[in-house]
């Protein structure tokens, strides 16, 4: 129950944070991203702030997480994937599940070809 | 093309942080969005799809109540329904299979000075950043 309440205050401050960014636009993102372009450097503030605020957190609880160590070819093509993708659409994951607020049907169509991919990944992991 | 907000887009990473450091010190778990939203609709052995759903659930509602005081929020997608596809599977698969997006790798992992993190980040950074030239400046497929 604790920690129920404790995620959705969470999701629900992180929700509020992405749409206050302007993370939820997808043609705000295309604009960081398009680095030749008439480049949009808003983000790169979103992700300054977010990080000063989370490595405070870290640090002050003296704890850490438990994570894989180590760079490998899953992590640098996975991530090159994502990119792609995040590219192409200006959608990841977090924006897109808290735009589905808006009921765009464009953030609909992403959301659940997202979700499809997750589940291709699960048959993939076991194959 | 966008209009640069610093200001507003600051004080949402702020929020994002917040959002992060909430889960950390009252839960001691990542706010790793890929992952919480693979493990609530696929909950592997790890179980635990309560507080997973709960966050889930909270994202739309945030976005919602920025909406409520601001106007609604714009979302204008470029991509049209075939290029969404791609793109939602390749940010599904490729997002399970590197361990982590924008707010696991690029808030959580960097702000924990993790290397895994940051190899990942400049990699989706410059794989995005590679797609958008393709398609805005040599194909020009966007405008």
């Amino acid at each position: 129950m604790r920690d129920g309440i404790v995620a959705l205050v969470s999701g629900v401050t992180f929700g509020a944070g992405l749409a206050l960014a302007g993370m939820t636009n997808p043609a705000k993102v295309l604009g960081f991203l398009d680095v030749a372009g008439a480049w949009d450097p808003s983000l790169a503030f979103v992700m300054a702030a977010a990080l000063g605020v989370f490595a405070v957190a870290y640090r002050f609880t003296r704890d850490e997480v438990e994570t894989p160590s180590g760079v490998d070819a899953r992590l640098v093509v996975g991530a090159t994937l994502f990119g792609v993708g995040w590219g192409l659409a200006g959608f990841c994951p977090g924006p897109a599940i808290a735009a589905l607020s808006t009921g765009s049907s464009g953030v609909v169509i992403f959301v659940v070809a997202m979700i499809a991919g997750m589940g291709l990944y699960r048959v993939f992991e076991k194959a | 093309m966008t209009e640069f907000t610093p200001w507003s887009s600051a004080l949402g990473g702020l929020l994002i942080g917040i959002a992060a450091a909430v889960l950390w010190v009252g839960s001691r778990r990542i706010a790793g969005i890929s992952g919480i939203v693979a493990n609530t609709i696929f909950p592997g052995s790890a179980g635990e799809v309560g507080w997973r759903s709960a966050f889930v659930l909270g994202l739309p509602i945030g976005a919602a109540v920025v909406a409520g005081f601001g106007g609604p929020l714009e979302v204008s997608v470029e991509a049209g329904p075939l290029r969404l596809i791609v793109a939602g599977l390749l940010v599904g698969f490729g997002t399970r299979l590197g361990n982590g997006c924008t707010s696991g790798h690029g808030v959580c992992g960097l702000s924990r000075g993790s290397v895994r993190s940051l190899v990942a980040t400049m990699t989706f950074m410059a794989a995005g950043a590679a797609t958008v030239f393709v398609f805005r400046h040599l194909l020009g497929a966007f405008e």
